[in-house]
């Protein structure tokens, strides 16, 4: 599928966009998992403006593409995404993280519209999704469900118990996105628990692999148009090399800023720093 | 028993309570599209097999991986379905705990857990295999319902009563070789107990297996003149607490009794009410005193932790003598 330059612009344009709230909300918050919420903008940015089919006036639309956060703490990049397509107004975030706030740390399916299922744990969204991917097929429906796990996370045992089912359910509705960020908390995920070579271990599971550069918007949106058809038997993992922290010089490859707090002087600093990378028009 | 089955209350002396479970779920699923039947590797064990052969779509067979299986069951049930899912009592808790609490129960869910082989009924499986936590982790769940029917006709209403419930229910089955407690129709309400003897002197609250074990006792006393309440509390959350009030209001002495850890199960969950309700009534619970159980045949089993008829009959006049 060819897909215009001015296309691939406004997502470019969208992505810095998402990366200033991202930032904004770090102060109201008081803090957040900056460097996860920053390597998986330009996936979440894909899927939601170019992408996935939904209608966030009603968020239960049967035929709706699904989007489980299996990497919850990712939450910081999702939440201004869904309040920007419609599914609440921006200020309700206001209060992130605060007293009886819908929205904290991890995202909950009860209290946020728009969001698929509770998530939190790690290594619980893609079990989830080979559910929701059964339920899929049952109904014949011609949707997709997206799961976005991160590259720690696949540490956990229960990931691949679902890698391992999705093949056997034969569930081509499902899609695992990986954002390989190569750090998860303590450090790079090679020194902490390795987990190369990745793409053979997916393949192995029975898994369409396909490896792409997480922050290249028009590797994303190929990926995205070259997914087998939701009634196809075959699931399918993207690996998606990212940055963790991408966008801001300090952040970039700092296990440190996994999570982190910004002032506003700070943060004010880093948003001109964001700024810059605004596309030329074309 | 519900009405409209091919079978009938005087087929259940032939059914064990996981068979039961495996015939109701067959039908209903016939009748109701949206239900979905999840196992581990263990449908010839646990007779969800018999759904399988009537819905062979909505059987899943996750083989032996229950955490992915239960996160799995909150998937469908987002997604409309209603999932029952069924592995062995000590994996349903224990090992998928935070599954069942994270993804299903937090969300509010209606994923149906059923459990078989729950406390000792696993015998020599030993204590790998015996389930004597189950109820205390399940009623720490916020969101969840807990039931523990007393025999296969109970177990029948509970899987019919099931269905429309709003939320996440846990249904605690045994090995299936329970006696009959209910030989003609009954009501089922869920967090009704059902008062299956009436008595003056002493009020015996049971569930599952315990139930039968604890009218057999009371029928022996009362050969001796001691009028005993038999209380089925099928129902431990939420607790049918006026009831239990009830009965201490007008027996005095309580005992409970239970195929669990004496710790945080139906013992723990009278107890609350008691004290909190400033019940100062003489009570005991009977059940696993906070020990791993030993390996040997249920009945073996029962006979040692005390809750078989003879335990349960001198339970009751300790807790009467008061000593």
């Amino acid at each position: 599928m060819e897909i215009s330059e001015k296309e691939i612009i406004r997502l470019q344009k969208k992505a810095v966009d998402i990366r200033k709230k991202i930032i904004e909300l770090t102060v109201i918050a008081g803090g957040g998992h900056l460097g996860g919420a920053l390597s998986m903008t330009d996936i979440v940015v894909a899927l939601y403006y170019h992408f996935m089919k939904y209608d966030p006036k009603n968020p239960r639309w049967p035929e709706r593409d699904r989007f489980i956060l299996s990497k919850g703490h990712g939450a910081l990049c999702l939440c201004p995404v869904l309040a920007d397509v419609g599914f609440y107004p921006e200020e309700l975030m206001n209060n992130f993280n605060g007293l009886d706030s819908p929205f904290g740390m991890h995202p909950d399916m009860n209290k946020i519209p728009g969001i698929e299922m509770s998530t939190g744990s790690l290594g619980h969204g893609l079990s989830v999704s080979v559910g929701a991917a059964i339920a899929g097929k049952l109904d014949h429906g011609n949707w997709r469900i997206f799961c976005l796990l991160g590259d720690g996370e696949l540490n956990e045992g229960m990931v691949w118990e679902a890698a391992m089912a999705a093949s056997h359910f034969k569930l081509g509705n499902l899609v695992a996105i990986v954002d390989r960020n190569k750090f998860s908390l303590d450090g790079p995920t090679e020194e902490v628990m390795s987990l190369e070579p990745l793409a053979e271990k997916w393949k192995a599971f029975g898994w369409n692999v396909m490896e792409i550069d997480g922050h290249n918007m028009r590797e994303i949106l190929q990926a995205l148009h070259s997914l087998p058809s939701p009634d196809s038997e075959k699931p399918t993992c993207i690996i998606a090399h990212t940055i963790k922290g991408k966008g801001v010089s300090f952040m970039e490859n700092r296990a440190e800023w996994h999570y982190g707090g910004l002032d506003e002087n700070k943060a004010a600093e880093v948003i001109r720093e964001l700024e810059m990378a605004y596309p030329k028009e074309a | 028993m519900p009405q409209g089955f091919t079978f009938n209350v005087f087929d259940v002396d032939r059914f064990a309570t996981r068979e039961m479970y495996g015939k109701v779920l067959a039908e209903l699923g016939q009748r109701n599209k949206n239900i979905v039947v999840l196992t581990a590797d263990l449908m010839r064990s646990n007779k969800t097999g018999d759904f399988a052969k009537v819905c062979p779509d909505r059987f899943f067979n996750f083989g032996i991986a229950e955490q992915n299986m239960m996160a799995a069951a909150a998937g469908l049930a987002v997604n409309g379905k209603i999932p029952y899912v069924s592995t062995y009592a000590v994996f349903a808790s224990l090992r998928c705990a935070e599954q069942v609490r994270t993804d299903i129960a937090y969300p509010k869910l209606n994923v149906r857990i059923v459990s078989s082989h729950s406390g000792l009924s696993m015998g020599n499986g030993g204590t790998t295999h015996h389930a004597t936590e189950d109820i205390a982790i399940m009623r720490s769940m916020a969101n969840m319902t807990v039931l523990v029917p007393a025999d296969a006709n109970e177990c029948a209403k509970a899987v019919v009563e099931s269905i429309d419930y709003s939320g996440p229910i846990y249904i605690r089955l045994g090995r299936g070789a329970e006696p009959i407690v209910y030989k003609t129709d009954f009501p089922f309400r869920i967090g009704k107990a059902n008062i299956v003897r009436e008595g003056k002197d002493v009020s015996v609250i049971a569930c599952g297996i315990c139930v039968m074990a604890s009218i057999k006792a009371a029928r022996k006393l009362e050969q001796e003149g001691i009028s005993v309440r038999i209380i089925d509390m099928h129902t431990i959350k939420p607790l049918d607490k006026e009831t239990i009030v009830q009965a201490a209001q007008e027996t005095g002495n309580i005992l409970t009794v239970e195929e669990h850890n004496i710790i945080g199960g139906l013992g723990s969950a009278v107890a609350e009410v008691l004290a909190e309700e400033h019940l100062n009534v003489r009570f005991r619970r009977l059940g696993i005193p906070d020990i791993y159980s030993t390996i040997g045949q249920p009945d073996d089993l029962y006979h040692r932790y005390g809750l078989d008829e003879e335990g349960v009959y001198r339970a009751i006049k300790a807790l009467i003598l008061n000593n």
